[in-house]
């Protein structure tokens, strides 16, 4: 029987060594600050774009890359460093590893997303129509993508440039399916099947709700799909990392 | 009573059989010497005791508790130094050690008084607040063997916990190694430098091509190889080393200036050979005899590897 209180502790510990070392390094500030501005200034300068209508995809956005962006690093340079196997040799389990850095890249995604909400609001004076929903929102997108995060990093890599290259080349497509550029009202039938298969779909949706109530989904339908695809991509990462222990990987 | 036991464990990668059925058992208070040569599977065997590789089969326990059905539980008990030493380099020695000291449920006040202490010992106080990767290896080191006492474990894993290191810093792990273990940790050290399982060990188990060859005492294993008696003699001018074919001779090495030359007998080797001086007249700059080493019994065991 597994003590729970040690288990705990081994996911905070792994979690503030995150936050220590990784949101500092390059790629997690480019990757999870930086380019979800540029995105956004790409797009909506010079067009005459409703800004009410665009925000909520934008913080879905926001929300994505940040909560994304140091899951795919952590382990791959944990693995070059060799402090990997120093952590597993520590009271944790694959388990605690797995849910510290979820966490971790969660707490950047709800913190950035949070200043950038607040500092919109106050300058925009945008509306928020159900706060609660709000809160939810940001909580199960920042643990969906940083699930995610951690599940890109999850292959046998020890090269951190190879995986922030494959997270790019699966997280970029997803803004352009996700309802965040074209309103899910807006959009065609087979753009809506290619858009029902992102998960930030179903983010974006959410935030429509909260922030604008023009949500196209019910809020507890976009929120059980996220709690799955959360459950799944831990699960995937689970069986990848252990596959790597089996392997010597 | 068994603080650290190994049930068959081995270990696949790919074709190549990294460990195969190793089975040890150490003692509370031991410590226990792994000793093999490069690739021989020390650091496969040591990765599964301390949970960090899954093995193929097999099972390991560590204070009576299996590693791999309760790591959480088992991992408590025990502090690894992993091979090369490896800490958060972009972290401070100091943080390195705290943060350690929070896995294992330590007080704010206790991890603070272990770590000066640590950092005192380890000669690393003045550099405390320094990031890691600024430190020289000896230094990195020490900052692992720290992190891994910092919970004075019952049990400590150590991977070639020397290699590499400046004689200062070598002093240091070992004198470490001693202190701990004369506190009541079981030590389990995985080495190839013969001198230090000597010097170290109470019970060696020499491993090559991942299966264990031989347990014992340094002095049982040394003993073991009773017939590696040698005489060890420097002429003034060479000579060739047909000569020294004689019934009480089994073999002839040539180290740096000296011949070694292995017998049953020693004493009568050394009478064969004043009279082969004479009878070439070459002068003998030196001749001594010597009884077997650990370095001996393990060239022997692990010959061809």
């Amino acid at each position: 029987m597994m003590d729970l209180k040690i288990f705990a502790r081994s996911i905070l510990m792994v979690t503030e060594k995150n936050m220590r070392i990784y949101y500092y390094k390059g790629s997690v500030v480019i990757f999870g600050l930086l380019f979800p501005f540029i995105m956004f200034l790409t797009f909506f300068i010079g067009r005459n774009l409703d800004l009410v209508l665009f925000f909520p995809g934008f913080l879905g956005m926001m929300l994505f890359f940040s909560s994304s962006s140091t899951g795919p690093l952590i382990t791959p340079w944990e693995k070059r460093e060799k402090t990997y196997e120093r952590l597993l040799s520590l009271p944790v389990t694959l388990e605690s590893i797995i849910l510290g850095d979820i966490m971790a890249g969660a707490l950047f995604g709800v913190v950035i997303t949070t200043i950038v909400w607040i500092a919109s609001s106050a300058i925009l004076h945008l509306p928020l129509k159900n706060a609660g929903l709000l809160a939810v929102t940001v909580l199960l997108g920042a643990f969906t993508f940083a699930a995610m995060g951690t599940l890109l990093s999850s292959p046998a890599m020890s090269n951190p440039s190879n995986v922030m290259m494959l997270s790019s080349l699966v997280r970029l497509p997803l803004i352009f399916v996700s309802g965040i550029f074209i309103p899910l009202s807006q959009l065609g039938s087979w753009e809506w099947i290619l858009t029902s298969l992102s998960p930030l779909t179903y983010l974006v949706d959410l935030f429509h709700g909260a922030l604008n109530g023009d949500a196209v989904y019910p809020p507890w339908f976009d929120g059980v799909i996220l709690v799955i695809v959360i459950l799944l991509f831990i699960a995937c990462a689970k069986l990848i990392q252990q596959r790597n222990l089996v392997k010597g990987n | 009573m068994e603080i650290i036991k190994a049930d068959h464990l081995s270990k696949l990668f790919g074709p190549v059989k990294a460990v195969d059925d190793v089975s040890i058992s150490v003692k509370e208070g031991e410590i226990f010497g792994f000793l093999g040569p490069n690739g021989a599977g020390k650091t496969t065997t040591i990765r599964m005791l301390t949970g960090v590789l899954t093995p193929d089969s097999g099972s390991a326990q560590i204070c009576g508790i299996d590693i791999h059905t309760n790591p959480l539980e088992a991992k408590m008990n025990m502090g690894v130094i992993p091979e090369n030493g490896t800490v958060y380099s972009d972290l401070t020695a100091e943080q390195n050690i705290l943060w350690t000291a929070k896995f294992y449920g330590m007080d704010s006040i206790s991890r603070k008084e272990r770590a000066d202490e640590l950092l005192r010992h380890l000669g690393l106080t003045e550099r405390r607040n320094d990031i890691v990767r600024t430190f020289s290896k000896g230094m990195r080191q020490r900052v692992s063997i720290a992190c891994a006492i910092i919970h004075s474990p019952p049990v400590l894993f150590l991977d070639e916990p020397t290699g590499g290191l400046d004689v200062y810093s070598r002093r240091l792990v070992i004198d470490t190694v001693r202190i701990m273990n004369g506190k009541g940790s079981t030590v389990l050290i995985t080495t190839h430098n013969i001198e230090e399982a000597n010097e170290l060990c109470t019970t060696i188990s020499i491993i090559n091509k991942g299966s264990i060859i031989a347990t014992g005492s340094p002095e049982k294993l040394k003993k073991t190889f009773d017939t590696a008696k040698y005489v060890e003699i420097a002429f003034e001018q060479p000579v060739k080393k047909e000569l020294f074919v004689h019934e009480g001779i089994s073999r002839v090495e040539t180290h740096g200036d000296k011949m070694r030359l292995y017998t049953d007998d020693p004493d009568k080797a050394v009478k064969y050979l004043a009279a082969l001086a004479e009878q070439q007249q070459v002068k003998i700059l030196s001749i001594a005899t010597s009884n077997p080493t650990l370095e001996e019994a393990f060239v022997q065991l692990t010959a061809g590897a």
